[in-house]
């Protein structure tokens, strides 16, 4: 909603969601502060937090293979809680590259990318993204070379994706942090990889 | 992949029933979701695997690479 501007009614959901949360109020079942402090945490949530992975996977074989063979149990030694998120990290080699998506909802690392973007839950992108992947990926600027095998994964159940790009030559001797900050939401989707800018 | 078209809160999607794959590796154990989805326990609960499926094999028309592939989670009363 915009912060200032003329008066507008809510709309249906709007006005669904505030009567609810005054209720669960009213009755004592949650708080105002509650409420708050969990939409306060929700968008703390961003893509920052899988930068930060990468980076550390890129600086540190050791996390890396940990993270491949426990993606939850890795980024939780690293102080990322993750209630709920049951992690399974896939790396992108010269020979493979990886793409996520969720064909029937828009499953989605949350904890680690935040909010999915709106592509990520339209239907053009969860039907074309299983059948054509490399359309798909050329629309987003990306073209994968022939020999190189695409592994498209389906978020169906209960695991979510987390893709591991490659790190770019050019980037010896960096610092976690400045690593991080090439890592973009859609390299770790898979529809895009890291640029030096 | 048994390939049924059960009503419901199905996991399992269309275009990959009545296909073959080979299975990725184990997820654990989970609530079954079409049971989960009518307020009931979940139990039994049910084996998660991730199916590896051949892109050529599913779409008969797909371009690319005959190794790309398609991974997807399937519940083990899916498979037969």
């Amino acid at each position: 909603m915009k912060d200032s501007g003329e008066y507008q009614p809510y709309s249906y959901f709007q006005l669904m969601e505030v009567s609810l949360r005054e209720l669960l109020v009213e009755k004592g079942i949650v708080t105002e502060a509650q409420v708050a402090a969990t939409v306060a945490d929700m968008r703390a949530r961003t893509p920052e937090r899988g930068a930060k992975v990468v980076a550390r996977a890129w600086s540190d074989d050791s996390f890396r293979n940990k993270l491949l063979a426990n993606g939850s149990q890795a980024i939780e030694e690293i102080g990322i809680d993750v209630p709920a998120l049951r992690l399974i990290v896939v790396e992108n080699t010269p020979q493979t590259h990886n793409m996520v998506v969720c064909t029937l909802c828009s499953c989605y690392p949350r904890m680690l990318l935040g909010i999915p973007p709106d592509w990520y839950k339209s239907r053009s992108y969860r039907s074309r993204a299983v059948s054509e992947p490399r359309s798909v990926l050329s629309e987003f600027g990306l073209f994968i070379d022939k020999n190189i095998k695409i592994r498209v994964h389906d978020s169906t159940a209960d695991m979510r994706y987390l893709v591991l790009p490659m790190r770019p030559t050019g980037t010896e001797g960096w610092s976690e942090e400045r690593l991080a900050s090439i890592v973009t939401r859609d390299c770790m989707i898979g529809v895009a990889v890291p640029k030096l800018i | 992949m048994r390939k049924a078209y059960p009503l419901g809160h199905i996991r399992t999607p269309f275009y990959i029933r009545g296909h073959s794959g080979v299975v990725e590796r184990i997820c654990g154990t989970f609530g079954n979701p079409e049971e989960l989805a009518q307020m009931r326990s979940g139990e039994p609960r049910q084996p998660l695997y991730r199916v590896r499926f051949l892109q050529h094999e599913v779409w008969p028309a797909y371009q690319g690479n005959p190794g790309d592939v398609l991974e997807v989670e399937i519940f083990q009363h899916w498979l037969e």
